[in-house]
């Protein structure tokens, strides 16, 4: 690992006025991805501030049809907190899929929404659920939010603070695990909203995606059935030395019919 | 540099370190704690599996700096006065390891599956050594072990009495 500058921050404030100070500095909170890239030299950030332990980032909070998250809420706390599990099952249950166990008790909800790796869970739970990030400067739709493989809305500077949740009536997630990394090689996150059914993907193409098609048939019909005659364009979907393009794109059809099941 | 303090096995410690030091580096090096084991070094295996404030992390993907203020118990903290820690003792039982390298992390990741779930079924063993790496077992008798070790640890050491 390139040598660099470690601040624990004492505030949100001081973390962001460090990132406006410092154009080479990055936030570490979990540092599931962050800690693994530095190792492997991939990336040289300086300073490094740690926002880890701010107060202002935690927190699990549910009212007026709202599940509210802090950005600093670990995995592990998202999978067994009882809010959660009642509020959004499918939510708890996805946030128990992420990684493996030691991941689960570092790796954090804003990381991971910060990040947007292409085959993260959350981002298929932010986009179907219509969530909203909430930054340190303004509130983003998650339709506005996520824009492409590792790419946001987010500004330089700019700091997610917690994710709010609309309440579905029911939701469901299903993904197909990479065997070693754990990593969605396709994840379909179906909920069924006040404002119609909502589904979407991630890990098949270069960032997540709706589909339409498959909100259209749900909404006539909530059955993995009403799935069977839908076909997945694999052109845009992401191929690599794991799974073709057409592979990935019958795993999401298999994932989202097995989502519906789970409904 | 940064100064931290840290309690490992519950003993209080103090050190300037290096701030792109690694916590498994810390534990190793700085305290000598060589029972932590460095396997991949890129987050897979879990050989470097060690507990900070209660919970099983990768001490190979953590800096030193951030565990600063944290209790940790690494491998060496299990046994007691000589005793082998129950999980310790379960995988002795169970012929849990054969060359053993992965072991140190595999007891620190099943403390923190048993903590979580005291009475795990076979698919929620797998699931929860998802971040831990055997090469030699098969982890046959692993899953085994951590049944054996959950009979230990709820003062059930009596195989027969227990379904």
């Amino acid at each position: 690992m390139y040598s660099f500058h470690y601040i624990e921050a004492k505030s949100l404030k001081e973390a962001g006025d460090l990132l406006a100070a410092n154009p080479d500095a990055k936030l570490l909170a979990g540092g599931m991805t962050l800690i693994p890239t530095m190792k492997a030299r991939l990336a040289q950030p300086s300073p490094l501030v740690d926002i880890a332990g701010l107060g202002e980032l935690t927190g699990i909070e549910l009212g007026d049809g709202k599940l509210v998250i802090g950005a600093a809420t670990k995995h592990h706390d998202v999978a067994t907190s009882g809010v959660v599990k009642k509020a959004i099952p499918a939510l708890a249950r996805l946030a128990g899929l992420i990684g493996d166990p030691q991941v689960r008790n570092l790796g954090t909800l804003g990381g991971s929404v910060a990040n947007n790796d292409p085959a993260a869970d959350y981002p298929a739970a932010v986009l179907a659920l219509g969530a909203t990030v909430i930054t340190t400067r303004r509130e983003i739709a998650a339709e506005d939010y996520f824009q492409g493989m590792f790419a946001t809305a987010l500004e330089p500077g700019e700091i997610v603070v917690r994710l709010s949740f609309p309440i579905p009536r029911r939701a469901a997630y299903a993904k197909f695990p990479h065997p070693a990394s754990g990593y969605a090689m396709a994840g379909v996150f179906i909920a069924g909203t006040a404002n119609g059914v909502r589904v979407a993907v991630t890990g098949a193409g270069p960032g997540v995606f709706r589909w339409p098609d498959a909100e259209a048939a749900l909404a006539k019909n909530m059955n993995p059935a009403a799935l069977d005659a839908l076909v997945v364009a694999a052109d845009d979907l992401n191929e690599d030395l794991h799974a073709p393009r057409e592979y990935r794109a019958h795993l999401v059809k298999v994932m989202a019919q097995r989502a519906a099941a789970a409904l | 540099m940064t100064t931290i303090e840290v309690t490992v096995n519950g003993v209080n410690y103090s050190r300037e370190v290096e701030d792109r030091m690694l916590l498994v580096n810390l534990l190793r090096d700085e305290l000598g704690l060589t029972g932590t084991h460095i396997g991949c070094d890129t987050s897979q295996c879990g050989c470097c599996t060690v507990h900070v404030d209660g919970r099983a992390v990768k001490s190979c993907s953590m800096l030193a700096a951030q565990a600063n203020g944290a209790e940790i118990v690494t491998i060496e903290g299990m046994a007691r006065n000589g005793a082998l820690h129950p999980i310790q003792q379960a995988f002795t039982e169970c012929h849990g390891l054969q060359c053993g390298f992965c072991t140190p992390g595999m007891i620190m990741a099943v403390a923190g599956l048993l903590k979580d779930n005291p009475d795990p079924s076979d698919e929620e063993i797998v699931h929860g050594l998802e971040g831990n790496l055997c090469r030699c077992t098969g982890y046959i008798n692993i899953v085994k072990a951590v049944k054996r070790g959950a009979e230990l640890l709820c003062g059930n050491g009596d195989k027969s009495s227990r379904r």
